[in-house]
């Protein structure tokens, strides 16, 4: 049995699971037009490979990757690209970007599939495959996951995590996929284990999730090869946090500025796994994903939802009472408030909760700060965030910066028990994002100084080596004069050494002309 | 809703918070009531309107929202400790300018609920006890006063003689500083008028009841068990060594907790969180100091009991305690901030 550890601080907040996981899963229908954005993945957006009046078939690549982390995009069914269209992603600015439009034709034919198998293939060629197949993590973050298998010459993965935890209240897709889908997802699971190079894959879930905890279990012991774990720990918000489930399984703890590699290991969603494992043992691109829809509505549950489908369209499938206030992406510690609903489901979008009044009830007024400490005792990350609130609200941002800013993970816990209903996390992120723009302009400046000192000092070499050539040339002239004795040709070269002298000055000094 | 994450909130409150103070108050005060008759009562509702109209006053004039921050409970807090330190037969104006002094000047002129760097009730008691030292030293004998010699000594006339006494911790220290060798620890406290089991007569009682309201208040979570326990650690242990080294002139470590304010101060005056430190480790040094200066101050110092004054010394020290002991944050365990 693997020696659990435990993180300090967290929450317990009411899980809400029960409303949402039915045991099964709700297949959305087709939508008639998709709205597919070329930013889905963090890093740098797909770079788009069709124009309007493009036919296409489901599963075909329409954007290839915009850069070295970054991925392809496909079309989530077949139909013809009415155009690359400027329309809302969901942010929590209400952002337009870039999106390819599809309109359906209905027929949802696949492209020609083409499973490989991946223990013939060498890593790199695996991994190009996974960065054409679109698969990111989807846990949320989005990060391209063939970037995750890599590791520089002085990290080392040993032990691949695969994160089941679900902390956040509310969603329960990752539950569902893992009671129905264990078996892929440890397919997968082993497959990036073979990529980078892991020994042994060990998956963490929380054990209020038994039905998955049994699930994984029976399709971990009909596995054979790579040794395959299933750990259940302790529900206790953000168990699943990346850096949270990593210190409970293995006790490591990867600090701010180090990444999990540096320590042996790496983290993956359940969903992620799923998705590797439809990629590259079946030949289905990352097209659509599991989507629990649930808060305020009648009728919650996960859905099968092909990436684009509307998020308005999505929600109604689900019935949404009258009462809806606003409508969140993610949890309820860590999602957002999706500013319209015309924004289409992406890779990202694992929850889309509606959210009322009477469900999260406006948290009364702000007090100022008394110094209790609640925060500091629920936070998982062991900081101090009323000293951070303080340095952040006061803007004195090397403070903040020295109370260890940027080792928040903005896990909400700290706002989540504060009497006095400081909103903690909003002060972080402007803080962060603060220090972010100054830095930019800092190095903006660097930049431009450097770029200055290095001007002045070619004009200082350049002249020290006129002054040597001149200095020769002078020597030369005197050595001449010595040996003519004439005076006149004395002056005569004297009054040629004065006026090349002068010409040099003024090529010197440009602005003097 | 909120406007951003975390959407959902724990349902706690700055008044919650101090309404399970007060809560945890009142075992203490029903003891003080059954030994030493209704005078605390009196002094606790005059402290608490002072307190009330004194904050609603200052924040009108600081021009903050009188309702919103009024029912936060904290002066309600700050005036029962204020109450609760002072004799309880002091004359009525006596509490009320040691709770003007608390609220507006301790709380208010620094800036309010969550600013002062000194605990607002402590400020108030020491400039009492340096302002007004021949009141603060009448204290009521267990059970030698009715009511009307109460309500007599705190709005009328004030003839003491025949009901006050000094306290316990007072006695004993007069005893030993003026008859010399003559007086042991042992032989004051077998007087058994003033004296009881542990502490002084009925006081005891009175801490024994803030001891069980402060262990509530860890329990729920409301204070960490950090700042009573080595309060309690401290204080016990200086005493309990020295009463062995010389158990003739040292009172033990039972005599000394369940004396003057020492539970009062290890539960609900050093636990205050906006004066005291915040951090694990800072708390238990912050406790422990305000332990023993308290104890140096009853053994040698001029004053009884010198919970407000040690008090004040580590609030000021606050700080420097914090920044030297900040807690090692995830994965920077192996060096300190
Ligand atoms: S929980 Fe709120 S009131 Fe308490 S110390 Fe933290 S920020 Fe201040
Ligand atoms: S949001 Fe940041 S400061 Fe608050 S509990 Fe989470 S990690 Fe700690």
């Amino acid at each position: 049995m693997r020696q659990l550890f435990s993180f300090t601080g967290g929450v317990k907040p009411a899980s809400h699971k029960i409303e949402s996981n039915r045991g099964v899963v709700i297949v959305a229908p087709l939508p008639n037009v998709l709205v597919v954005p070329l930013r889905q993945n963090a890093g740098l957006p797909s770079r788009p490979l069709v124009q309007a009046g493009d036919k296409v078939l489901k599963g075909q690549t329409i954007a290839g990757p915009g850069g070295s982390i970054s991925v392809a995009i496909h079309a989530p069914t077949s139909g013809t690209v009415r155009g690359i269209e400027t329309h809302a992603i969901p942010h929590p600015s209400g952002l337009l970007a870039p999106c390819v439009v599809i309109e359906a034709d209905g027929e949802d034919r696949w492209i020609d599939r083409k499973p490989i198998d991946p223990y013939a293939l060498p890593a790199d060629e695996l991994r190009a495959r996974l960065r054409d197949a679109g698969v990111v993590g989807l846990g949320g973050a989005a990060f391209p996951s063939f970037v995750k298998t890599q590791h520089g010459p002085t990290q080392r993965i040993d032990t691949l995590i695969v994160n089941g935890a679900e902390c956040e209240p509310f969603i329960t897709c990752d539950d569902l996929l893992m009671r129905t889908q264990a078996g892929q997802i440890l397919e997968g699971a082993a497959v990036l284990a073979h990529i980078a190079g892991a020994q042994r894959v060990v998956v963490g879930i929380e054990d209020n999730k038994p039905e998955a905890v049994a699930a994984m279990t029976a399709a971990a012991g009909k596995r054979s090869g790579l040794p395959v774990e299933v750990i259940a720990v302790p529900t206790r918000y953000p168990a699943g946090g990346e850096k949270q489930l990593i210190r409970v399984l293995t006790g490591i703890e990867v600090p701010f500025g180090k990444l999990p590699p540096d320590y042996g290991v790496q983290c993956f969603n359940v969903a992620t796994a799923y998705a590797t494992a439809r990629a590259l043992l079946h030949g289905e691109p990352m097209i659509s994903r599991l989507v629990t829809v649930t808060g305020n509505v009648e009728r919650p549950g996960n859905f099968e939802v092909r990436i684009g489908m509307p998020i308005a369209d999505l929600v109604a499938l689900a019935g949404p009472k009258a009462d809806t206030d606003r409508n969140l992406m993610g949890g309820p510690m860590m999602g957002f408030a999706l500013p319209t609903l015309d924004a289409p489901v992406v890779k990202a979008t694992n929850c889309i909760l509606a959210a009322s009044k009477a469900l999260f009830p406006p948290p009364g007024p702000e007090m100022p700060c008394i110094r209790c400490g609640a925060c500091a005792r629920a936070c998982p990350m062991d900081l101090q965030p009323f000293e951070m609130y303080w340095f952040s609200r006061a803007k004195i941002l090397g403070k903040a910066q020295e109370y260890h800013l940027f080792d928040c993970i903005e896990c909400g816990c700290c706002a989540y028990v504060c009497p006095s209903r400081i909103p903690l996390v909003d002060y972080y992120r402007f803080a962060k994002s603060e220090i972010r723009a100054r830095e930019k302009e800092k190095d903006a400046a660097d930049v431009a100084r450097l770029r200055y000192e290095f001007r002045l000092e070619r004009e200082e070499r350049d002249k020290q080596e006129k002054a040597a050539k001149l200095a020769a040339k002078a020597a030369e002239t005197k050595a001449r004069l010595a040996e003519a004795g004439d005076a006149d040709d004395k002056k005569a070269m004297i009054a040629a050494a004065v006026a090349r002298t002068q010409e040099q000055k003024a090529e010197e000094n440009p602005s003097a002309e | 809703m909120p406007s951003n994450s975390p959407f959902l909130r724990q349902p706690a409150s700055v008044q919650s918070v101090m309404l399970k103070v007060l809560v945890a108050l009142l075992p203490g005060i029903a003891m003080y009531v059954w030994f030493f008759g209704w005078a605390v009562l009196i002094q606790i509702s005059l402290a608490s309107v002072t307190a009330l109209a004194a904050e609603a006053a200052m924040l009108a004039a600081r021009r903050k929202p009188v309702r919103h921050f009024l029912t936060d409970g904290s002066a309600l807090v700050t005036a029962w400790l204020i109450a609760l330190s002072l004799p309880s037969i002091v004359p009525w104006w006596l509490t009320v300018l040691a709770v003007l002094i608390a609220i507006v000047v301790a709380k208010h002129l620094y800036g309010g609920l969550g600013q002062n760097p000194f605990n607002p009730a402590m400020v108030a008691f020491a400039a009492m006890i340096v302002a007004y030292p021949q009141f603060m030293s009448q204290w009521p004998a267990a059970g030698a006063t009715d009511l009307a010699t109460q309500i007599n000594a705190i709005f009328g006339q004030r003839q003491l003689d025949a009901m006050v006494m000094a306290t316990p911790l007072d006695t004993l220290r007069t005893a030993l500083h003026t008859s010399g060798l003559n007086a042991t620890v042992e032989s004051v406290l077998a007087n058994k008028t003033t004296y009881g089991f542990l502490g002084g007569k009925g006081w005891e009682l009175v801490a024994l009841g803030y001891l069980i309201g402060g262990l509530w208040l860890v329990q729920q979570r409301v204070i960490t068990w950090q700042i009573p326990a080595a309060f309690i650690v401290a204080f016990g242990g200086i005493a309990g060594l020295t009463h062995l080294i010389d158990s003739a002139q040292f009172a033990g470590a039972g005599f000394h907790l369940f004396s003057g304010g020492a539970m009062l101060g290890a539960f609900f005056i050093a636990t205050d969180p906006v004066s005291a430190s915040t951090t694990p480790r800072g708390k238990l040094i912050y406790a422990a100091g305000i332990a023993l200066i308290d104890w140096v101050i009853r053994v040698y110092g001029a004053y009884p009991d010198g919970i407000a004054f040690s008090t004040l010394l580590m609030n000021i020290c606050v700080p420097l305690i914090d920044k030297s002991t900040q807690p090692p944050v995830f994965g920077h365990k192996e060096k300190r901030p």
